[in-house]
């Protein structure tokens, strides 16, 4: 009886399964679905060789200092860092003063109120603050930029598919769209606040290339040149530290525990060997 | 019950034999897993993996209650909360990391414990009960990840507690009442993050409650082994401690080895890039997709396209997924095949090798891909083809296969391959 229900039900699953199967190949046949502008022209993220790929890689501090620089400069006036604090920029290498003064200089103020009469006010960061927003709520940062909210970036490069690879090439992704677009999407194209860029899951963004200029950001005495390509590179890193900020006691702490598991295993192999050495001597 | 010749438990001081009477707990494992359990002498690695699924389970709840210190089950800064476990918590990326991939660990462990079932008929009398069991934790360890997925309240746990739950939407008449009445509102938010706070606490101690069934069951036959040959003689069992817990140590160092090498190293492999955006209700990811260990049942879910007469599609989808778990309830019915191991059914061996495997795999790429073509058709092939395994072609495998003769006992199929003669063409 159970069979005969069971044989009844597979009949049905597997049969109607068959049936919508040979349906959709039909159909497929008969009417392929139309190829859209992003199957054509959307690209993957470019290989980058940063310091800390691989599995015993670490952040490089000089370029995550600069990072910072061109974030603080550059990506700050829109783009805000909710998840970082200034005091855990110690990790990239500043003393505390130097904290303190990245903190008073900070471009945006941290709300506050007056002591006095409890209005609403701003003041200059302190090193236990989360970097302050840009903007003071949504409805501003909307207003400000076509409607279009820039995203928070604290997670950014977890937040995409090959994350730190993915902003470098959308920072230097920018072009022109080409002739190709236009004939066969003409609906895919760059509409007037909107700028084409490969990488962008959708082909255009709001963003328009904010890394436009060698030499945009002043870097210090021995940096190497702020070309566009070098300030993207550096501002991927410093966003892939704001990501994962533990990426290296993470990777210290695995060498250590790999190295321990397999002089682990090699013991238990040991100890299994030897408990059954009589029984396999029985054989 | 045991076999009579398994090792008494002797209480070796004052203290083990004042306790022996009053509360015999150490009897109680040593009769469990310890040298009082006598086993087959002959299992194969594939049996480590109960024991490394009840490991995998600690390691979810010790990093779990961990975990809740921290987290924040409010909808505003369930995010927030999870990143402060991640910057600012002593070692609270490693806790947060393991406890992510623990659940990636624990479904391997478990599918590949599932499949070993699969493969040596352990279904078959008298252990049907330990097979229900199982599936059982099978079902509610399914309930805890979707539910501890939701947590984080990231862009897939939002959309991904959106689409589950409504499921139960395409139940006609009453769906979108039960519903509303799962998330407590008509979109998942604060209510539904919370419940599925409290439920994600609970289950796994439910699912300990069900192990402790499930072992018990096991026991009364005792372990199933590679031949599917019952034990017949003391000769052939060992102890299962030291024996056994020799062998299982050897698994659990290779788990931990697979594991650290996930948490310290792809921490974020086998998770998806959305579920670091904060959950948005107003924007909807591009292709929502559930963990990896559900691949396999999503592709099944959306490979019903068209409607059969007045029953939806969609609800024809959510009714082949359940019935694809819940069908393996009535295995040992389904298989009647006397013989258990598949080393000894030819052609059992082919289909679940060239069969049901395959069609497991592709499914499970087929649930992580888009629903585009050519995903969609071959879904539904593969998708039918599961159906049938289970419900057409294993009854009439078990009728109409000849099986190969069996080893008198499990001793004989032992030697026979120490010596290099093999009686049996055993594989």
């Amino acid at each position: 009886m159970i069979r005969i229900g069971a044989f009844l039900v597979g009949l049905f699953f597997a049969g109607w399964l068959v049936v919508s199967a040979v349906m959709g190949a039909f159909a497929f046949v008969s009417e392929p679905p139309a190829k859209t502008a992003e199957k054509v022209f959307h690209k993957y993220p470019k290989d980058v060789d940063f310091s800390f790929n691989g599995p015993l890689g670490k952040y490089d501090r000089a370029q995550l200092q600069r990072g910072l620089q061109v974030f603080r400069e550059v990506c700050a006036a829109c783009h805000s860092l909710h998840y970082v604090s200034f005091r855990d920029f110690a990790q990239l290498g500043y003393s505390e003063g130097q904290v303190k003064t990245i903190a008073q200089e900070w471009p945006a103020e941290t709300p506050s109120i007056n002591p006095d009469t409890g209005e609403a006010t701003t003041r200059k960061p302190i090193p236990t603050d989360k970097i302050p927003a840009p903007y003071a709520n949504d409805v501003a940062a909307r207003a400000a930029n076509n409607n279009a909210i820039p995203p928070d970036l604290s997670l950014m490069t977890k937040a995409r598919h090959d994350g730190s690879a993915y902003v470098y090439s959308l920072l230097t992704g920018y072009q022109n769209p080409p002739a190709e677009l236009a004939k066969k999407f003409p609906e895919a194209m760059p509409g007037k606040t909107t700028h084409y860029n490969p990488y962008f899951a959708n082909l255009n963004l709001a963003m328009a290339a904010p890394l436009h200029t060698d030499g945009q950001v002043t870097y210090g005495e021995g940096a190497p040149k702020p070309t566009v390509n070098q300030m993207a590179k550096d501002v991927a890193a410093f966003l892939t530290w704001t990501a994962e900020p533990k990426l290296e006691q993470r990777k210290r702490a695995g060498t250590a525990a790999v190295i321990f598991l397999l002089v682990f295993l090699g013991l238990c192999i040991g100890a299994y060997k030897n408990i059954w050495a009589d029984k396999k001597a029985q054989a | 019950m045991s076999f009579p010749w398994a090792n008494e438990y002797k209480p070796s001081n004052a203290f083990t034999r004042y306790l022996d009477e009053r509360l015999p707990l150490p009897r109680f494992v040593y009769n469990a897993v310890g040298a009082g359990y006598p086993v087959p002498r002959n299992l194969n690695y594939f049996w480590n993996f109960g024991v490394l699924a009840g490991v995998a389970l600690m390691v979810q709840i010790v990093t779990g209650i961990v975990l809740a210190m921290h987290y924040a089950a409010e909808g505003t800064i369930a995010f927030a909360s999870v990143e402060h476990i991640m910057r600012d918590v002593n070692a609270g990326w490693f806790i947060r990391y393991a406890h992510a991939n623990g659940a990636s660990m624990f479904f391997i462990v478990v599918y590949t414990h599932i499949f070993r079932g699969l493969f040596y008929g352990s279904y078959k009398p008298p252990r049907e009960m330990v097979w229900h069991l199982g599936l059982v934790i099978f079902l509610l360890m399914m309930a805890t990840a979707f539910m501890g997925y939701v947590l984080p309240w990231g862009q897939m746990s939002f959309w991904g507690a959106k689409v589950i739950t409504g499921l139960f939407g395409a139940i006609p008449l009453v769906g979108e009442p039960i519903q509303t009445w799962l998330l407590g509102g008509f979109a998942p938010d604060n209510a539904a993050l919370n419940r599925f706070f409290s439920l994600h606490y609970l289950l796994p101690f439910v699912i300990l409650g069900v192990i402790i069934l499930h072992i018990w069951a096991l026991h009364i036959p005792g372990s199933s082994n590679p031949t599917g040959v019952e034990v017949k003689s003391e000769q052939d069992t060992v102890p299962f401690h030291p024996y056994y817990t020799a062998k299982d140590g050897v698994g659990v160092a290779a788990f931990f080895l697979l594991f650290a090498s996930l948490v310290f190293f792809a921490p974020n492999m086998l998770g998806h890039p959305d579920n670091y955006i904060p959950a948005n209700p107003m924007s909807t990811p591009a292709h929502i997709v559930p963990e990896w260990y559900f691949w396999p049942f999503y592709a099944i879910l959306r490979a019903f396209t068209v409607d059969f007469f007045f029953i939806p599609a969609k609800l024809l989808g959510v009714l082949a997924m359940f019935a694809s778990i819940l069908l393996l309830f009535f295995l040992p019915w389904l298989d009647t095949s006397a013989v258990r191991s598949g080393h000894y059914r030819p052609l059992f061996r082919k289909f679940f090798w060239f069969g049901l495997v395959p069609c497991v795999i592709i499914l499970a790429w087929c649930g992580g891909a888009p629903a585009e073509e050519p995903y969609v058709i071959i879904s539904q092939i593969a998708s039918a083809y599961y159906f049938a395994h289970f419900l057409i072609i294993l009854p009439i495998i078990a009728r109409v296969e000849t099986p190969k003769p069996l080893p008198n006992s499990i001793t004989e199929a032992v030697l026979a391959n120490h010596a290099g003669t093999k009686l049996q063409p055993a594989e």
